[in-house]
């Protein structure tokens, strides 16, 4: 069987849509395209299903947060789909930057099934929404939990040093068995 | 008296089991009481940890079923974000419990690439020598627990046999028999110990009859291909679609293996086959990684003879990133610098983001780092093969009886602590 040349998927992507692609960066031989958030579905489709691409495995979704810095005109949140193609044996990173106040991005699991959990991670984790999205609930935290731990204005520890000053305070709030 | 709870949680006195919660995630027969819902796990022996699974059952027959995750997060990604670079690899031993070798390479290789650092040919041999007996520890797990779960009680007590000798040349390398933290950024830890050679070509010497044995056990034990043959299939196209990898993929037939495909540590220059299977049953996935252990040997073999000819030190010379040796202290004031800087300050890396993934004995193990231009991460993540095994759990397991659930967790090897890091 004559396998298609492969393309180059931001120039495919660029004569697509290329009212889509925000940006296309290179670091250490790693492309990353970045997109508008509400063409991400249309984009890992169209990457998916074109000859010459064929990005047909999801490796993963990884959610970052620049707090308290942003990036593109303010914008706090980032998603990276990380593709790859079995065929041509190569890596691509879709990414898409959101705001803070409105973190939505189209779920990708029309594309990709394996996005079903992952993007369920990365909105208990980060709280991304994923509209369209199945069954977005938590899945690792407890259903009651408060915050998305992985934000970088989460607090990483939750004992606070007890100090002559605060000491009074912390035994108010402290959780342990009291007369 | 105060209840204890989790921070951030509301303080409920309980979950009252609503079964309107599960509307949509269970078919409506469950809701009217036709089917029954069970909770399996998260404490059941054949769930390989705590994984909890809501099964909806029609008799024996799974309609629905429901994988739960969580129990074990242990918030790894966010802890490694307030650590320096280096610092980060103990955690990683934590993730994936019986393949730590794995978990620090991936991570060490992030880091290595997010820095342009260079390893020594030595170092890479070292590496691929516990990446195989790393897949070796962790196919004798799944292997002694697999059978276990089948009825098969003796193989366990084998297979742990010879899980012993490999973590007792882990504890020779690393000091430690679990969480090794011996590959590091730009090598690994220290050189081979004396002792350690002999023990791995002693080992070599007998694991192949071994393997022989667990085979005459039950490759052609007819309780346990009834139990695992037309079990749990996994079609080529489902697999890919589901993100699996590693053995699972293959056992479906799928030729992907990260050590052939985009190779590492100098994967390209060993000679070994990647085993396939036909059907993408259970009985395929168990043949894959019984294979798979043969596979390893011949590399391991291949390896000790490269470790003979391999240039350069067992880690990198690269002062800005690799800790100099303890005798320089007392005589170089540069290394005492460096030394001070490194375990206070750590390095610098730009704030630019790297994707690597390797082949863990389970599958596709990827870690995503970004970092800040500082001395710490921004992001860490672990694109971990155990996750993705179990989103596809309800996928595998749907009209199959309840017993064969067990087979097929058994068959998609999952560790808790890798899926949830």
């Amino acid at each position: 069987m004559q396998i298609p040349a492969a393309l180059n998927p931001a120039d495919a992507l660029k004569g697509k849509m290329a009212d889509a692609v925000l940006d296309v960066k290179t670091f250490r031989d790693e492309t990353t395209i970045v997109v508008e958030p509400s063409r991400v579905p249309e984009v890992l489709h169209f990457l998916r299903d074109s000859r010459g691409l064929v990005y047909n495995y999801l490796s993963d979704i990884s959610p970052v947060d620049y707090y308290p810095e942003t990036r593109y005109d303010g914008r706090r949140f980032a998603v990276s789909y990380h593709l790859y193609s079995l065929l041509y044996n190569r890596r691509l990173r879709v990414k898409t930057y959101l705001f803070e106040d409105d973190p939505t991005v189209p779920t990708a699991t029309e594309v990709y099934p394996a996005a079903n959990w992952l993007e369920r991670e990365a909105h208990d984790m980060m709280g991304i929404d994923f509209s369209g999205h199945p069954d977005l609930r938590r899945l690792l935290m407890p259903d009651d939990w408060k915050g998305h731990p992985h934000r970088r204005d989460y607090p990483l520890g939750y004992e606070t040093v007890m100090f002559s000053f605060n000491a009074e305070n912390i035994a108010k709030h402290k959780p342990f068995a009291k007369e | 008296m105060t209840m204890m709870t989790h921070p951030g949680a509301e303080a409920t006195s309980s979950w009252e089991g609503n079964i309107e919660e599960l509307r949509n995630l269970v078919s409506d027969r469950a809701l009217s009481g036709e089917t029954l819902l069970l909770n399996m796990g998260p404490h059941h022996p054949s769930t390989h940890g705590v994984l909890r699974v809501l099964l909806e059952l029609d008799g024996e027959e799974i309609v629905t079923c429901l994988p739960d995750v969580g129990y074990l997060h242990t918030g790894i990604e966010k802890n490694i974000e307030s650590k320096t670079y280096e610092k980060g690899v103990t955690l990683t031993d934590r993730m994936d419990y019986l393949a730590p070798m794995s978990n620090n390479a991936v991570f060490s290789m992030a880091v290595e690439k997010l820095a342009g650092l260079d390893v020594p040919e030595r170092a890479q041999v070292i590496r691929v020598i516990c990446l195989e007996l790393t897949r070796l520890n962790s196919h004798l797990v799944w292997l002694g627990t697999h059978a276990l779960d089948l009825g098969a009680m003796s193989v366990f007590l084998y297979a742990f046999r010879e899980r012993e000798v490999i973590l007792d040349m882990f504890e020779m390398l690393s000091g430690q028999r679990m969480m090794t933290s011996y590959i590091r950024p730009g090598g690994v830890w220290r050189d081979l110990t004396p002792e350690f050679l002999p023990a791995l070509e002693d080992f070599l010497g007998y694991f192949p009859a071994r393997v022989s044995d667990y085979e005459s056990l039950l490759t052609n034990n007819p309780i346990f291909k009834d139990r695992t043959q037309g079990i749990g299939i996994v079609e080529p196209e489902d697999a890919l679609a589901w993100g699996m990898s590693g053995p699972c993929l293959r056992g479906s037939g799928v030729n992907w293996d990260i050590r052939k495909a985009m190779p590492y540590s100098g994967y390209e220059q060993y000679d070994f086959d990647v085993p396939l299977g036909e059907h993408g049953d259970v009985y395929d996935r168990y043949l894959v990684r019984i294979e798979e252990m043969r596979q390893s040997v011949r590399i391991l073999k291949q390896a000790i003879k490269r470790l003979e000819s391999a240039g350069g030190g067992f880690r990198s010379d690269n002062r800005k990133f690799v800790p100099p040796p303890r005798a320089e202290l007392g005589r170089s004031m540069e290394a005492v610098i460096h030394h001070f800087k490194l375990w206070t300050e750590g390095y610098t890396l730009p704030d630019e983001e790297v994707y690597v993934g390797i082949e863990s004995p389970r599958g596709e193990i990827g870690c995503y780092l970004h970092g800040t231009g500082g001395n710490k991460p921004r992001r860490v993540r672990f694109k971990t093969p155990s996750f993705m095994h179990i989103s596809s759990l309800g996928m595998v397991s749907q009209g199959h009886m309840i017993a064969d659930l067990v087979a097929i967790i058994g068959s998609i090897d999952i560790v808790l602590g890798d899926s949830d890091r």
